[in-house]
């Protein structure tokens, strides 16, 4: 299994590196764990424009000049965990709500309807509500419709994952919100997720299970986002080794303003959010970013192309929300409140081309 | 003329088209190459739906439409595939595709080799992506492939032809076409491909990414006509030392007469 190395010391590996470590890693066409702590570092700040131009160039060779799109479906927002920092959580005091799979359908096909190929079905963690069996049902009903559907909801074991590969789920992602195992004790106050290496060991699970696509992340605005930066190339170049025929992506959650009372431990600037960016796409070339609507429309625009390969659009984080506008219980505020049109709009102003489609459910049609 | 599977191409430079900032400059860069394949991957295609754009900007020009497998893990997967295109499309050509490593998406020679066979049954015109590996373009060869594709260097990296040892010699094996496909960043990559007597090029990444992908793409059609042509006329030999022409200072001594 992964072992995260100590947070204390990812954070002390940062900070000793000099200017002339930035130089050798620029230079360098192989990303050592080490080059990656020094693009992270303070010492490369003043290198952020290389940084750009040399994260541009490699984004553009490896994925083209274009950026592919997906939209959330929230499926549920009953939660279980306790989580200092989540509108979900078991402490807040809202109108909770999991879709039906009448319901569930008929969301994924306003967004169908919309034009996208690729949905992500998110849910929270409770799996009273959201089981195994739930999702399965899910997934067949939605297949044939869309090229992709990838899901972000509690972690689950192989074999479950297994089930809903077979079902015709492409790629699971789960973030591990901080590779801090001390500050996540202290966020993760009760439920399942409180469990730190389970948590940890979700992404293996899911390689290893089939799926396509697995997605890794830190949620930004807790622990220190340059030693979380470092953890996650960590994880991405250990999950590479064991994995080799997996896809991998990282996302870039930032903190947004949510239910409760949780203020951001850490500010994340878009400066800092974009150094990482930059930093993870010269550490590994083939990755997958992904940017969300949780950023405003005009940092997404000025991110095309430098590193980023996917943004959702249009998006909506409450259960039901895309078929009733009047929702409540949203898991955070969007920060992009562009529809698919306005976003495909922007990309191709910027002299990319929107895919929409970038996978086929075939693939996986033997296991009907 | 390069003929495959009974088909004739004037153009020796094929395209992929996965890369391009919009439709409309593909379909630019495409008449600009005159080229008549077109590789397109199946996984970036709605073949049922008439609005692909993708689809409705090649459907308005003539060439072979190549539809390839990207993104097949294994033979299975490549097969289930190619079967679903040939009914959406009508088409029999495929380019074959097995990557398993979706990194460094190199080619699967095993699952490759049984896909081949097993599409080739199926009476598919079966173009592989492939290693650049003498002897399995020989197997590629015996189990009905139309053509073989060697890569010139890994996918998308623009190297050039890194792989030149080994294309030498399928290319002087091979009876059916050599095809030399990923890693030609450059049109004097093409060119130099084409002098060493591959019989076509296929080009994505340098023409698509490049800073105007017209204007390279009607480079890349001069390199490969260039090259070609240099093929054809028989390129003088290359020595590592200079010759002179009455080589008096190395003179051997030896009592044999005719050396003398």
């Amino acid at each position: 299994m992964f072992h995260a190395p100590d947070f204390t010391q990812l954070s002390a590996q940062i900070s000793a590196t000099t200017q002339e470590d930035v130089e050798q890693a620029l230079a360098s066409s192989h990303l050592s764990t080490d080059n990656l702590a020094a693009l992270l570092s303070s010492a490369a700040e003043p290198y952020l424009q290389q940084m750009a131009q040399n994260a541009s160039t490699i984004t553009q060779t490896r994925f083209g000049r274009t950026t592919q799109l997906y939209a959330p479906i929230y499926l549920s927002n009953y939660c279980t965990n306790r989580c200092a920092y989540c509108g979900f959580s078991a402490d807040n005091i809202f109108k909770r709500k999991c879709l039906t799979l009448d319901e569930a359908e008929k969301e994924a096909m306003i967004l169908h309807d919309r034009g996208f190929q690729h949905i992500l079905l998110v849910s929270g963690e409770a799996e009273n509500a959201v089981d195994v069996e739930y999702m399965e049902a899910i997934a067949r009903r939605l297949r044939d419709k869309f090229a992709a559907v990838s899901i972000e909801i509690q972690p689950m074991s192989t074999e479950d994952y297994h089930r809903l590969f077979l079902a015709g789920i492409t790629a699971v992602a789960v973030y591990q919100e901080t590779y801090d195992r001390d500050l996540y004790k202290t966020v993760h106050l009760s439920g399942k997720k409180s469990d730190y290496d389970y948590r940890l060991e979700t992404p293996a699970r899911a390689a290893e299970s089939g799926m396509r696509e697995v997605g890794i992340g830190a949620l930004l605005g807790l622990a220190d986002w340059r030693a979380e930066g470092l953890a996650i190339g960590y994880h991405l170049a250990w999950l590479r080794k064991k994995f080799w025929s997996t896809s991998f992506t990282v996302s870039f959650p930032r903190m947004r303003p949510a239910a409760g009372e949780f203020e951001p431990l850490q500010i994340v600037s878009e400066q800092n959010l974009s150094q990482l960016i930059f930093a993870l796409r010269l550490f590994d070339q083939d990755v997958g970013l992904i940017v969300s609507t949780r950023e405003e429309a005009r940092y997404r625009d000025g991110m095309l192309g430098l590193g980023p390969t996917r943004y959702s659009a249009g998006s909506c984080t409450a259960p039901g929300g895309y078929s009733d506008s009047s929702h409540e219980g949203e898991q955070f505020s969007v920060g992009d409140h562009r529809s698919l049109e306005e976003v495909c709009a922007a990309i191709r102003a910027k002299g990319f081309d929107p895919v929409y489609k970038d996978w086929d459910s075939e693939f996986q049609a033997e296991s009907l | 003329m390069l003929t495959i599977a009974g088909t004739e191409f004037s153009s020796r430079l094929f395209l992929g088209t996965g890369k391009f900032s919009s439709s409309a400059v593909m379909a630019e860069a495409i008449e600009a190459s005159q080229c008549q394949m077109i590789t397109v991957a199946l996984r970036r295609v709605d073949l049922e739906n008439p609005d692909d754009d993708i689809m409705s900007t090649l459907g308005k020009r003539e060439y072979t439409f190549l539809p390839n497998t990207s993104g097949a893990r294994d033979a299975k997967e490549a097969i289930r595939l190619a079967k679903l295109a040939r009914a959406a499309s009508g088409t029999s050509w495929l380019k074959l595709e097995v990557t398993p490593d979706p990194r460094t998406l190199l080619p699967d020679p095993v699952e490759t080799l049984i896909a081949t066979e097993e599409l080739v049954k199926e009476g598919f015109i079966v173009l592989p992506y492939m290693n650049a590996d003498p002897i399995l373009a020989l197997k590629l060869q015996d189990v009905g492939a139309a053509a073989v594709m060697p890569l010139g260097s890994p996918i998308g990296t623009n190297q050039g032809v890194l792989t030149e040892a080994m294309i030498e010699i399928i290319i002087e094996q091979a009876h059916v076409p050599v095809v030399v496909d990923a890693g030609i960043g450059a049109p004097s990559h093409a060119a130099y491909a084409m002098e060493m007597g591959a019989d076509a090029v296929l080009v994505n990444t340098a023409i698509s990414v490049a800073g105007d992908p017209v204007v390279m793409a009607a480079a890349f059609a001069k390199a490969v006509e260039a090259g070609r042509s240099a093929f054809e006329a028989g390129l003088g030999q290359s020595v590592k030392q200079a010759s002179a022409s009455s080589p008096e200072s190395g003179k051997l001594s030896t009592d044999l007469g005719f050396l003398a």
